[in-house]
């Protein structure tokens, strides 16, 4: 969630009363913001040196308050201080608007372009300040690090219009970067920011292309090379009367929703918000921008009613939802509806389920009335692999064993090569993006977990006795996610002794848990009728040769191989750095479903 | 002295004379060998005894020489006394045969007037005797442990000449059973005692009471998993069913665009989520068994409607959604909705008596996974424990009494809701409680109604409405237990003395 930093004077003064801490917190919460930091209770000198400051949390999707300007009209509406305002285009007095055409060649690379210009701003150093911030809190969230929408602003009497918006290879685009006072091509200009800690996140977005955006007016002066860097030549300034704003992008819903928050943001500071005409027919984009309509919809009474459990009139729903910024009217023709006009700043209204949350802010969460939750009765039931698990975990603690809760990703070593285990392939699910290597796979088996633990304990005494159960995953192509988890018990003794007797009485006492009985191999082997359990020797590279055996389970007149039990291969005692010998047993559960 | 004849003799000095000074009876034996032998008569009550602490003033080695050789000043003194002519400072050293007693030495004995400079610059003492006072304060501490005014006492100890010491002796007494001989004792109860009826007369030796008992190698359940067991235990209780969470990989299609979380959604960021890198991608959302009949793509085709269009009576995000980037696969990602998503999309296939899909109430708790920079709370693991109600008629003041009645069941009252931000649900509201030891309200969970955009997509009626909430297994766990570092609670690194010593876990009370 974005935090928004918003002078106190400057906000109570927009609210027109004095706020405690504990006071403005309240009104937040129940808003739907945060109060993060009163930075006058701060006593960092940092803090200490600036007047007071409001750092406050923002939701996701409210694009709107993203700046001071923001919060200050949303809390004004809230309170009842004023209704939201209506903002209009007006056309300049010549009724000639500024042109911006989009080439072709820009489908290769971002092909939206929107735009508007505020006649007549001023600015202060905090309205320039707040203005900045805007942008970059847009560019960080629904622009998505720029990628899906950029925004330029320009001082519009540097510059001459009809603009042009192409695509060129970046040798012939050549221009003094915002800030710098050398000129540059945009190849060079990759170079010259590849170490730029502000604006190097970017350049990926643009730099393997072949032709990369750029925006000119009718002097071929670069306004900007989007997303990256506008030009220096049209910077504005406190001093700038007329920004020219143009807004590139993937994205065609976004492109427009970011316009209209600048100009609802920013537009009350300007004598006038003035459209633009943007040509792009190669692609049927070419429209006047922006659109500061509101969106109307239909909302209906008793939906709004029976959710939020209310019981009240249209007007007053009306009245109430007038506080979140809507204007709502009831509608002529049906007594249940509502016309809704949702305004430029509610970009987060997509259903009237949006309406009906706005309704129950308006109204308070907490004074809504209590209804009992119990409308059905419905029946418990734990789920089947749970309850044979914790029938193992029981028994096994009830045996003496401390169970424990590693982590289910590892690293490809830890799972394989440590336990003497070759990597087949198609195994082990495997992950794309891991921040470090102790992260690189899902296991496949719970001895690496079981083994680090015993590691990371060494200072107890020895014996140890510590298991787990829970799931490993592997890949399974047969499965719509292509892979599968399966239910494990796992235990490990580390001693002065091998344990080899422990680990095979705990796992003769979980099989006697489970009604298995312990069956002679050779009954098990011809008679398929007869149901238990027997081990046989096997050789397998992670434990000593001679010194481990598989599980064999005759159940439902089917024979399977469930686990695995032996003293650890001394080689593999040296990877998980363990200094005296460990047994260890693993047994598939969910044969036992 | 060998220990084992120690007690005796105590017994026998103490016949002779009682009370007794330990310092004085046995000056040479070791304090610990006493203490045993003291402690084993005391126990049987043959004797008793207490306690004296004081403060001894020892010499320091510097100390020590001054008491034998007497101070340094002194010593100048002394040899320049017998020189008659005077010594060079050369000379004086030689004799002294220390540069740095002679150094400190001639100081101080010019200081007090000792000695004096002669015209040729040889030195040369000027009294024929002089008091040392030094030597004199030495040689009583030697004697006597301590010095009559403890300011020189003090002086003293910062000169480093006498450290202070704490020495403990004892005070001896004979006990109500005291006797020459130590009497045999019975430690234990045994077979043939109970066989020869000896127990009726044997002496028993005193049981220690504050000591504590046998260890017993207990096994011991995860505390964390204790803690899961409550949760699940409050859930039983209330009628929810535990759903299946046996997928650590899911689609990008169940974890998120089922949830109508948008594609461009932040959580969908590489920097947030872990995706696979093999296998490659998952099949579109189908049937993995026979008996399953649905409609599985006229799904797909409705949440790509209600994304990039908008359908159900909502605008959508209105962006070109991807069928690609839903198959991608992850793991499974800070919540396990993706599971309440398919045990709802099984509902809406379900008739109850009144053909309509019944109510239903559904929990997991189960790991979930984030691709995070691991720091004191913050793991790429924890738990997730989720609950959703599906009824008819659902109201919002009825979700908050249920949290009221759920968390209530935990300890946790005086719950405030606040407004929230979740793509799934609309209205969202975290939760709060009144933690008495921080003073101030507490986020203890998340909870909302499910979208219409994601509820209408799978076929549910739309007057069915959805409540769901989530809280991680670790936060209330850390708050409740006291615990800061999140590492000390999961993974391998947890002490198993934490696991064997962590109390039964009651969430109602304490």
């Amino acid at each position: 969630m974005p935090t928004i930093s918003v002078g106190k004077a400057e906000l109570f003064k927009a609210l027109e009363r004095e706020y405690t801490t504990e006071e403005f917190d309240e009104l937040c919460f129940d808003f739907g913001i945060e109060l993060d930091e009163d930075t006058s209770q701060s006593t960092k000198p940092e803090d200490k040196a600036q007047p007071p400051q409001l750092k406050i949390e923002i939701p996701a999707n409210r694009y709107d308050m993203l700046c001071y300007e923001g919060i200050a009209l949303s809390l004004r509406v809230f309170l009842g201080k004023q209704t939201l305002p209506e903002w209009k285009l007006t056309a300049p007095s010549s009724g000639e608007l500024q042109t911006l055409t989009i080439k072709e060649e820009t489908m290769k690379i971002r092909p939206l372009c929107s735009g508007v210009v505020l006649r007549n701003i001023e600015f202060t150093q905090e309205r320039y300040d707040s203005f900045i911030g805007l942008q970059d809190k847009l560019h960080q969230n629904l622009a998505r690090q720029r990628t899906l929408v950029s925004i330029g602003t320009h001082d519009l009497d540097t510059i001459k219009g009809p603009f042009t918006y192409e695509a060129l290879p970046p040798e012939e685009i050549e221009f003094i970067p915002l800030n710098q006072t050398q000129k540059m091509n945009a190849k060079q200009l990759m170079e010259f920011y590849d170490k730029d800690k502000h604006l190097g996140r970017y350049l990926h977005i643009i730099r393997d292309s072949p032709i990369y955006p750029v925006i000119y007016d009718s002097n071929r002066t670069v306004l900007s090379l989007p997303p990256i860097i506008n030009g220096n030549h049209s910077k504005i300034t406190l001093n700038t009367k007329n920004v020219f704003i143009e807004i590139t992008a993937l994205d065609k819903t976004k492109v427009e929703l970011v316009n209209q928050m600048l100009v609802a943001m920013f537009g009350g500071y300007a004598e006038s918000i003035e459209p633009i005409k943007i040509v792009s027919p190669h692609n049927n984009e070419s429209r006047e921008v922006p659109n500061l309509n509101p969106r109307e919809m239909q909302v209906e009474v008793d939906y709004l009613n029976n959710v939020t459990g209310l019981d009240l009139p249209p007007d007053e729903i009306s009245k109430l939802l007038g506080r979140m910024g809507h204007t709502v009217t009831p509608s002529a023709s049906d007594n249940n509806l509502l016309d809704v006009s949702v305004p430029i700043t509610r970009a987060d209204i997509l259903h009237q389920a949006d309406i009906m949350e706005d309704y129950a802010i308006a109204y308070g969460f907490n004074k809504l009335p209590r209804q009992n939750p119990n409308k059905a009765a419905t029946i418990a039931a734990p789920l089947a692999i749970n309850k044979v698990g914790d029938i193992v975990r029981l028994e096994a603690a009830v045996a003496g064993w401390s169970e424990v809760m590693p982590l289910i990703l590892c690293s490809h070593e830890e799972n394989f090569e440590w336990l003497n285990r070759k990597d087949p392939g198609g195994l082990a699910v495997t992950l794309a993006n891991p921040k470090t290597v102790e992260y690189q796979i899902v296991r496949t088996s719970l001895l690496p977990g079981l083994l680090k633990t015993i590691s990371s304990n060494r200072h107890h005494a020895v014996p140890m006795k510590i298991f787990e159960v829970s799931d490993v995953a592997f890949i399974d192509l047969s499965r719509e996610r292509k892979t599968r988890n399966e239910r494990h018990f796992a235990a490990a003794i580390m001693g002065k002794t091998s344990g080899f007797e422990q680990v095979h009485g705990l796992m003769d006492r979980i099989m006697l848990m489970l009604k298995s009985a312990f069956i002679i191999r050779e009954d098990g082997l011809t008679n398929d009728d007869l149901e238990g359990y027997w081990i046989e020797e096997v050789e397998d590279p992670t434990f000593l040769s001679g010194h481990s055996a598989a599980i064999k389970l005759n159940i439902g007149g089917k024979n399977h191989t469930i686990g695995i039990f032996g003293i650890l291969h001394p080689s593999v005692l040296q990877k998980f750095e363990l200094q005296y010998p460990v047994s260890t047993l693993e047994i598939n559960l969910e044969v036992f479903l | 002295m060998a220990s084992a004849d120690l007690p005796i003799e105590i017994l026998h000095a103490l016949d002779k004379s009682t009370p007794l000074l330990s310092s004085e009876a046995f000056p040479n034996v070791k304090f610990l060998d006493l203490k045993s032998a003291l402690d084993r008569l005391a126990s049987r009550e043959m004797i008793r005894y207490d306690t004296l602490e004081r403060e001894e003033a020892i010499l320091e080695p510097e100390g020590e020489q001054i008491a034998a050789n007497g101070s340094h000043e002194a010593r100048v003194f002394e040899v320049l006394r017998k020189a008659v002519e005077g010594l060079t400072v050369q000379e004086l050293e030689k004799e002294i045969g220390d540069k740095n007693i002679t150094k400190l030495g001639q100081g101080k004995a010019f200081k007090e007037k000792w000695i004096s400079k002669t015209k040729d610059g040889k030195l040369q003492a000027t009294k024929d005797s002089i008091d040392d006072l030094t030597q004199q304060q030495m040689q009583t501490i030697q004697n006597t442990k301590t010095l009559p005014d403890p300011k020189v006492l003090a002086e003293l100890k910062k000169r480093k000449l006498v450290r202070m010491e704490k020495v403990i002796t004892f005070k001896l007494h004979k006990g109500p059973k005291f006797a020459l001989e130590i009497p045999e004792e019975a430690i234990d109860l045994t077979p043939e005692m109970i066989a020869n009826g000896s127990w009726k007369t044997v002496t028993w030796k005193p049981y220690n009471f504050k000591a504590r008992g046998a260890d017993q190698y207990a096994g011991a359940l995860h505390p964390l998993n204790k803690v899961r067991a409550e949760f699940r235990q409050i859930f039983f209780e209330m009628g929810f069913e535990e759903m299946p969470t046996d997928k650590y990989v899911e689609s990008g299609f169940w974890n998120f665009d089922a949830l109508f979380v948008p594609q461009q959604h932040p959580a969908r960021d590489m920097q947030d989520t872990f995706f696979i890198s093999d296998p490659k991608v998952a099949d579109p959302p189908r049937a993995e068994s026979a008996e399953d009949k649905r409609d599985y793509d006229t799904y797909w085709d409705d949440v790509r409607a209600v994304h990039q269009n908008g359908k159900y009576g909502s605008i959508g995000y209105r962006y070109p959604w991807s069928g690609d980037e839903s198959l991608r696969l992850v793991l499974r990602r800070t919540h396990t909705t993706a599971i309440s998503a398919n045990m709802l999309y099984k509902l809406a296939s379900k008739k109850g008596p009144d053909g309509r899909p019944p109510p239903a109430r559904y929990f997991s708790i189960d790991r979930v996974f984030r691709n995070e920079t691991v720091d004191n709370t913050h793991l790429a693991e924890f738990h997730q424990v989720e609950g959703v109600i599906a009824d008819y008629g659902l109201t919002l003041g009825g979700l908050m009494e249920f949290m009221v009645v759920f968390f209530g069941r935990m300890g946790l009252t005086d719950l405030k809701f606040k407004p929230a931000y979740n793509p799934y649900t609309e209205p969202s509201m975290e939760i709060f409680a009144w933690h008495q030891g921080l003073g101030k309200l507490v986020e203890i969970g998340n909870s909302g109604m499910f979208r219409p955009e994601m509820l209408e997509p799978m076929g549910l009626p739309k007057d069915l409405r959805v409540y769901g909430w989530g809280l991680s297994l670790e936060r209330p766990t850390m708050i409740k237990y006291g615990i800061s570092n999140i590492r000390d609670l999961l993974g391998h690194k947890v002490d198993l003395g934490f696991v064997r010593n962590n109390p039964a876990v009651r969430l109602d009370k304490n």
